[in-house]
């Protein structure tokens, strides 16, 4: 999230699109009622009528894998109508920026492009500079290579009947949506987007994404109290594990993992490749040397590259979906599931329970023997007999048995205190990582070979005891000022000489200069006192700095002034911001207006007025590379009902498709049915925290695929009859659930249907059910890998 | 098991924890509330937690009886400025999670081909364990490829990790890539 949930309530509008967070985020609603008593509007757009719908104002029904021209559509409206909150634009976003002549988008592809790999190159999505390499501008917005008018050209498309045709949704409605939203864009009033994995979930999901911020961007939305672009994270640590790297791509605090090329041969080609001259990210070398410094302490050393070379550097994208297709071909030998189930969870789940048998071991850490730990017992429809993997379960703690730290979608970083002691033998995570670590440095031992050292360089330094010390890794997660011995106080902190440490440079500042005998854990901080705007600096730590709105700057005028009283979160006093609601995104003693120092590097070269302290120009995005394109464009997904309506490619061109067995693509003609998946309140992702507690499998008993009354007409189906859905992957079992709240869509003239269905059952605990995971495929987002669960073809019948 | 610093506050309010930094900005909790919690968990100890479903980030208090290491009752931290003490259906439930009988105990281990499971020590089940990294590592270890050094194993894969804590999580992510695994994924990407 940009903002945080209790900001919601200064909103003036909620855009809810891709997420239900009456339904799976419950008590944030609280907030979204709260703006409403204040008189907001609130505009619940998805393709099911939801529980969230329930609340809104304005339902604006669309079909699944349509945000982009649903977007598009508001961006197209907000332009034309001249709604935009034109100061921000021009000063705080890129619009301005003169692009590339050889910049160009034809027919669904932009400048680039190359089939054979699937791929652009990217060189001329750039700006035009001078001499000196400044970019060049035009304030008035009105130059045909301006950012702002390629983009108007861009979107000039999005008009609201093609927009409508293509999603389904009623023209009244979206124009009410349009009306209501882009309002925001008057100076002084924000609207906020809510969104979860019904936005990512998708083949085209960083796009969708970017849409939403384009929008945002236009409106004057971003960095204000009630604005913000607001991912709705789905586990009480999703953002903290993401955080902490436990992803292919990144390293701790979002350093790109080096990759075994060219660009990250060593040190220095990491550094000179990965760091921008202009904006934060200039620091990055500061922070990746003070990761290797507590990654291998001592043993790392200017002389030896701080051993960056110990870091493991992949041979290719190793995301989820390629982890099971490399596990499916043999490359995988063992893993470890720390908390997950994957077998349930996971996309086209029929391949990755037969790629699991390929493992010579499998370690599962949980408090429950879960569908992935039994992958192969007959009742997961395996035979046991000809299964050869040896599998561990690991008994883990509950969430209250252990103590530790989660951030939640606010960045909040919120501690856990240890209630009792653990049930049976059960031990928390961090004790069973502690001791296989411990164990294999032993086995290691006076091993003098490359990955020998390696181990035995990995510092692990968390105290003598059984347990790790919660407080050392805190510690070491903050990061050492290395010539005192005490914490840094934050990453403002951080060198790249070797006199730092610190295991998470967006997390310092969470143990903030402590010797050695203080105790400084703010994520243990409970004043719950409103310190303005509901920010509660003093209720736990958000990174980064404790900043509460990320982005802020952006929430004050030119002068520093906020763009309206209600909407107070940071200004300049005369002398400084610091005295405000919320920590300053950028230097607190810049006064508005300080100019550029030119050419300078990271934030020296950005002025008193630029909010988008990352970027290396300090500026919103609304034109930004990704893999596919500088600019969000529709493409429909993997397995659509229609063809593309706006140009002549159907899918992402910048996607990658797999083959081989089980990758079975359904064409419209044999499965004409659009399906998508969704979560419950009572239930959590792959059930097995809440399919085998007693209330909460009383509560939802059963697995069930909900379809509309006029579908239901058609295929002769009645409600609670036991139904058969197909899709290319597989067919399961179903309890049909037929009701008002899913229509058939009109697309393009004709009639669509939609069906969806909760994908939390599986084969173990109290409720069983059929997994909905296998019907989907193995198909991902063009810039994340993010698989396409949500948008996907099959069909229905009745079981008998 | 908690903190001596913890636990006298926790006496002193009734109500939840803090630590000193916080006693020391004079945080003082509604005492209303204080009262009404002591006498509903008169003799059992009362410590807060941050839900482990969704990532609201809503607080709820458990409330346990140390002699017998038994969850009494969890209920909404009416001090957190989050819920304020409310909770849906799955906070709710949480007691559950400690008194399940579904709970796995013991390590389990099943041997190739085998139809059941076996219990086992920690001792026994984690040196196991450790000797497969190790063969499993030392059998795919790549140092150098293409001219480039590249230091890792593609035969190990982690997988998880949004429903632990963020220490959890980093010393699994330091670990992990300290072995030379890339294969390493969680939740966040599906």
């Amino acid at each position: 999230m940009t903002n945080h949930w209790n900001d919601i309530q200064h909103t003036d509008c909620a855009l809810i699109i891709g997420a239900n967070p009456a339904e799976n985020h419950p008590i944030s609603m609280k907030f979204v009622q709260k703006a409403k008593e204040r008189g907001a509007t609130v505009i619940s757009a998805d393709p099911r009528y939801t529980r969230t719908s329930t609340q809104a104002h304005i339902y604006a029904p669309f079909r699944s894998g349509t945000d982009i021209p649903l977007i598009g559509g508001l961006i197209h409206y907000a332009i034309e109508n001249d709604l935009i909150h034109k100061e921000y634009v021009v000063n705080y976003t890129n619009a301005s920026f003169l692009v590339n002549e050889d910049y160009q988008f034809n027919d669904g592809i932009f400048s680039g492009y190359d089939e054979n790999s699937r791929s652009y190159d990217q060189s001329t999505w750039t700006f035009q500079t001078d001499e000196d390499g400044n970019i060049l501008k035009d304030e008035t917005l009105q130059h045909p290579r301006s950012v702002y008018q390629l983009m108007k050209e861009h979107y000039s498309r999005y008009d609201v009947d093609t927009v409508c045709s293509v999603t389904g949704t009623p023209k009244e409605d979206f124009l009410k949506m349009a009306e209501a939203f882009c309002a925001t864009g008057q100076v002084g009033k924000s609207g906020t987007i809510m969104y979860a994995m019904g936005t990512t979930q998708h083949t085209v999901g960083s796009q969708n994404v970017r849409a939403y911020g384009l929008i945002q961007l236009l409106l004057g939305n971003i960095g204000v109290p009630g604005g913000g672009v607001n991912a709705m994270r789905g586990e009480c640590n999703v953002q903290g594990s993401t955080d902490m790297a436990l992803l292919f791509h990144i390293l701790p605090g979002y350093l790109p993992a080096p990759t075994g090329t060219e660009r990250h041969k060593d040190l220095a080609s990491y550094n000179k490749n990965e760091t921008p001259h202009g904006g934060w990210w200039n620091n990055r070398p500061k922070y990746l040397v003070s990761l290797l410094k507590a990654w291998y302490g001592d043993a790392a050393t200017k002389e030896n590259d701080f051993l960056y070379d110990y870091l493991p550097k992949n041979s290719r994208n190793s995301s989820h979906i390629s982890l099971f297709e490399a596990m499916y071909d043999g490359d995988i030998k063992g893993m470890l599931v720390w908390g997950q189930n994957p077998i349930v969870g996971g996309p086209n789940t029929t391949k990755e329970q037969k790629a699991m048998e390929n493992l010579d071991w499998l370690v599962a850490i949980d408090l429950w023997e879960t569908e992935t730990a039994a992958f192969w017992k007959q009742k997961a429809g395996s035979n046991p007999e000809s299964i050869n993997t040896e599998v561990f379960m690991l008994p883990a703690c509950g969430p209250y048995e252990k103590e530790g730290a989660v951030t939640n979608s606010s960045r909040w970083k919120q501690f856990r205190w240890k209630a009792l002691e653990p049930k049976g033998e059960a031990k928390a995570d961090a004790w069973i990582c502690h001791n296989l670590a411990k164990r294999v440095k032993k086995l290691y031992q006076g091993d003098n070979s490359t990955k020998g050292n390696i181990i035995n360089a990995l510092n692990w330094s968390f105290g003598d005891g059984d347990y790790p010390s919660n407080d050392l890794i805190n510690r070491e997660i903050n990061g050492y000022d290395l010539t005192t011995g005490k914490t840094v106080l934050n990453f403002t902190q951080l060198q790249d000489d070797g006199t730092t440490s610190c295991g998470n440079w967006i997390y310092s500042g969470v143990y903030p200069d402590a010797g050695p005998d203080e105790e400084k854990n703010r994520a243990k901080d409970r004043d719950n006192k409103d310190t303005g705007m509901e920010n509660y600096l003093n209720w736990s730590f958000a990174w980064p700095l404790n900043r509460r709105i990320l982005y802020n700057r952006a929430s004050a005028d030119l002068n520093g002034q906020p763009w309206s009283d209600d909407k107070k979160v940071i200004w300049w006093d005369g002398e400084t911001w610091a005295n405000s609601y919320d920590v300053p995104d950028f230097a607190a003693v810049k006064a508005p207006g300080t100019p550029a120092e030119p050419g300078a590097p990271a934030l020296a070269g950005h002025s008193g007025d630029d909010p988008f302290i990352m970027n290396a120009h300090g500026h919103g995005g609304l034109f930004a590379p990704m893999n596919d394109g500088p600019f969000p464009e529709h493409y429909e997904p993997y397995e659509s009902p229609v063809p593309n309506a706006f140009s002549s490619v159907d899918l992402n061109p910048a996607v990658v498709i797999w083959t081989g067995d089980y990758n079975e693509k359904g064409d419209r003609s044999q499965f004409p049915i659009v399906v998508t998946t969704y979560r419950l309140t009572e239930h959590w992702q792959s059930g097995s925290m809440t399919r085998n507690l007693e209330w909460l499998s009383e509560l939802q008993g059963h697995m069930f695929v909900e379809l509309s009354e006029e579908l239901a007409e058609e295929k002769g189906i009645k409600n609670k009859d036991k139904v058969v859905i197909s899709s290319a992957r597989g067919e399961i079992e179903a309890y049909a659930m037929v009701t008002k709240r899913f229509k058939p869509y009109t697309i393009r003239g004709e009639k669509v249907h939609h069906i969806g269905m909760p994908w939390h059952w599986g084969y173990m605990g109290i409720t069983t059910g059929a997994i909905a995971n296998t019907l989907t495929p193995h198909i991902g987002d063009a810039n994340t890998m993010i698989p396409e669960y949500k948008a996907f073809l099959g069909d229905v019948r009745r079981a008998d | 098991m908690f903190d001596l610093s913890r636990r006298q506050f926790l006496k002193l309010s009734g109500a939840t924890a803090a630590t000193v930094a916080v006693v020391e900005l004079g945080f003082n909790p509604n005492e209303a509330k204080a009262q009404a919690n002591e006498y509903k968990i008169a003799r059992a100890s009362t410590t807060p937690t941050i839900c482990p479903y969704c990532s609201v980030g809503c607080g709820i208090l458990v409330h346990v009886n140390e002699e017998k290491n038994d969850v009494l009752y969890t209920e909404g931290d009416p001090d957190h400025p989050i819920n304020k003490g409310s909770l849906c259906s799955k906070g709710t439930s949480i007691r559950q999670l400690y008194t399940s009988d579904r709970r796995v105990e013991k390590p389990l281990y099943r041997a190739p081909g085998s139809s059941e499971w076996v219990e086992k020590d920690w001792d026994w089940t984690l040196n196991k364990i450790a000797e497969k990294i190790k063969k499993t590592r030392d059998e795919s270890f790549v140092e150098r490829e293409n001219g480039i050094t590249v230091n890792r194993t593609e035969a190990i894969a982690s997988l998880g990790g949004a429903a632990l804590e963020n220490e959890e999580c980093y010393l699994i992510a330091k670990f992990m890539r300290g072995l030379g695994a890339t294969f390493i994924e969680h939740q966040a990407r599906i």
